[in-house]
């Protein structure tokens, strides 16, 4: 398959594996955070940390966007599903992750409204198709997703359709990023920088940490290849004191990033600051509807009743998305804590660190 | 799905026949020994690229009669349908039973009909029983594996799963896939022979937690080479596209079974020359640690361990 099986070829894997082990060969051991789900699980699911030095620790960081979705958004999400004449349409890692009280999968089984789409204007077509029906969208990921939302709302903003709604809880990576390097609690000696957020966001965000911080940033793709060649070129850039922003996925990702989509995503959304789940606020790192789309904005359409968010007693959830904590290092971990009983939601999400340490039994 | 079985149903229903958890239960005779089954069918959507649940309903308990080293004879049959199910689609249904057990040389001897309100069931259910004989030569049973035993797949996988997910979800792909479904019984009846120790066909969970099964019922470890695993480009393509795994997706056409080292190139040849198993294959064999873990070599030589599916695959947000 095109541009897929190439970049599994096994006898280059073997190559880049032995590379690696080369050119660490002598460093002290040195920590390197891969901050999106999605190359959790591709690291996982190619056994890749198997192939590389012991002393090479990947770290998985806050990049699962289901994993970092505050409690009260879920709880917001049921309550939304609960009013009269709505449909509650998400994607589908959303449907298992535990709220308070319940979960969307929950709802969909007590015979609320709640469908899966994979894509927002699937949604849209949902309401088109309902004119009676409100259909509220999750509004969930990060920069990779929200460009596709804001397109939908454009859209239902040119059809003037009044039955459609995102509720917003989209993040943005970098704050997070910069969090975990003021947070000091982990040591960080290189980022393995997200595939599909810096397709749209290019690379010269990623300045901030090597200027401010002095860390090497590489974008990565998700294949096999791609990870280990990001890896190497860490570790060349670690060897040789240099700090700076590297693009491992040339085949994609382009130096200024995807124009149309940030164009999109300022037409319709504004900064906050946002809650992560099991990390706290950060600063500017959220995106909501801004003036011109709050009324596609569900909070502003209905009245919600009073919900009292709980917390996860014994869930270190947050500790694991900050890198510091592994998920065997959770006493609740593939023992209370299963994907068919998840606590967090860093099991429950397909990329959750959790879910694919148990998955794939790193 | 298994703590329910082991935890309500064994427990409470415990007898010799049922607790050996077998594809079918087996039952001897004065002059022979017989394979009893029962499977039901919801799957939705009724009508898919390649089948029908009638074809499903069919081909299911066939095959589970197959893997067991039995020859299928005789089929039930009971249906429920709801309110207002159009009658062009029964009789569709019920013409493809009959062709899938033609082809598949059973009969269907008894069954039952029953229609309920609309929404008690969604749109048809179908549960088919089989009774089969036992082939003189099998010897089919996890407690006779051994380390250095072959595991054999029958074809490509995932390819159900695929289908059925295309067809319900209307996804749009210039590709078609089609399921596998399809009796087995010709091609099992082709390679029973002594030297294969067990046979289960891969279908919910798929391939993964089939071989989670076997592992975790034998003791014995199993270890897979991915690269030898036979997977359809569109199947894959899917897969890549919506972040879903084909080793865990439903096969319904397929068989996974444990042969001797000595006898595995040879039933592998036979199987090859059968239209049901041109695609077979070796992929991996028994090992001989027992942690109950199934290691999966990576495409690009890594490995990792194989669990069994818990709940849906979901594809992922971005």
């Amino acid at each position: 398959m095109k541009y897929i099986d190439e970049f599994r070829n096994n006898k280059l894997a073997e190559k880049l594996g032995r590379a690696i082990f080369d050119r660490a060969a002598g460093l002290r051991p040195i920590n390197l955070m891969e901050v999106c789900g999605t190359h959790t699980m591709s690291i996982c699911k190619f056994g890749i940390r198997r192939m590389i030095p012991k002393d090479v620790d990947l770290i998985s960081g806050p990049g699962c966007p289901v994993c970092v979705t505050p409690k009260s958004y879920i709880d917001k999400a049921i309550a939304f599903s609960r009013l009269q004449g709505t449909i509650v349409a998400t994607f589908g890692d959303m449907m298992q992750v535990p709220g308070s009280y319940s979960s969307l999968i929950d709802e969909k089984t007590n015979g609320r409204s709640v469908k899966v789409v994979y894509s927002p204007l699937d949604a849209v077509d949902i309401a088109e198709g309902n004119p009676e029906k409100k259909v509220i969208f999750l509004g969930i990921g990060f920069e990779t997703t929200s460009p596709t939302v804001a397109a939908s709302l454009v859209y239902a903003k040119k059809k003037g359709l009044k039955n459609f709604f995102v509720y917003p809880g989209h993040k943005v990576i970098l704050p997070a990023m910069e969090a975990l390097l003021e947070d000091g609690r982990v040591n960080i000696d290189g980022f393995l920088c997200p595939a599909h957020v810096s397709t749209i966001i290019g690379m010269t965000p990623y300045n901030i940490i090597t200027k401010r911080y002095n860390i090497p940033c590489v974008i990565a793709g998700f294949e096999p290849l791609d990870i280990l060649q990001g890896i190497l070129m860490l570790i060349e850039q670690i060897r040789s004191k240099n700090k700076y922003v590297e693009n491992q996925y040339k085949r994609v990702v382009k130096r200024s990033g995807n124009k149309k989509a940030l164009d999109l995503m300022k037409e319709v959304f504004s900064i906050e600051d946002s809650e992560w789940r099991g990390i706290g606020t950060i600063p500017k790192s959220g995106l909501t509807l801004n003036k011109k789309y709050s009324v596609f904005n569900p909070e502003n359409a209905f009245s919600l009743p009073p919900i009292k968010t709980t917390h996860d007693r014994g869930c270190i959830c947050g500790n694991v998305l900050k890198g510091v904590k592994r998920p065997p290092d959770c006493k609740l971990f593939a023992k209370s804590c299963t994907p068919v009983t998840p606590v967090g939601a860093c099991m429950v999400s397909s990329e959750g660190t959790c879910a694919a340490y148990y998955r794939y039994r790193q | 799905m298994h703590d329910l079985i082991k935890g309500l149903f064994l427990k409470n229903l415990d007898n010799p026949f049922l607790n050996k958890r077998g594809d079918s239960a087996l039952i001897d005779t004065k002059d022979k020994c017989l394979a009893y089954t029962t499977d039901s069918f919801v799957i939705n959507p009724i009508f898919f690229p390649g089948g029908d649940i009638g074809k499903l309903s069919v081909c299911g308990t066939v095959n589970d009669l197959s893997v067991s080293g039995a020859r299928p004879r005789y089929l039930s049959c009971g249906m429920i349908v709801e309110e207002g199910f159009l009658y062009k689609d029964l009789e569709r249904i019920t013409l493809s039973i009959k062709a899938a057990s033609k082809k598949a040389g059973v009969y269907m001897v008894t069954g039952d009909f029953k229609v309920v309100e609309k929404g008690a069931v969604d749109k048809i259910f179908i549960n088919t029983s089989g009774i089969g004989e036992i082939f003189k030569g099998a010897r089919l049973s996890l407690d006779h594996i051994r380390p250095g035993d072959k595991v054999i797949i029958s074809g490509t996988i995932g390819d159900h799963g695929a289908a059925v997910l295309l067809a319900r979800e209307e996804l749009k792909f210039t590709s078609r896939l089609f399921s596998d479904c399809a009796s087995i019984n010709d091609l099992i009846s082709s390679i029973i022979c002594k030297d294969i120790r067990f046979m289960r066909d891969p279908t919910r969970g798929g391939l993964a937690t089939t071989l989670k099964e076997i592992v975790l019922e034998s003791g014995y470890d199993i270890s897979i080479d991915e690269r030898r695993i036979p997977v359809k480009e569109p199947v894959r393509a899917l897969c890549e596209i919506l972040g879903l795994d084909p080793l865990y997706m439903a096969n319904e056409g397929k068989v996974l079974l444990i042969t001797s080292a000595r006898a595995a190139s040879r039933v592998l040849s036979i199987m090859k020359r059968h239209p049901l198993g041109r695609k077979a294959r070796i992929i991996g064999e028994v090992e001989k640690k027992k942690q109950k873990r199934v290691y999966l070599k990576t495409a690009i030589g890594g490995t990792r361990i194989l669990d069994m599916l818990r709940g849906e695959q979901i594809p992922r947000i971005c």
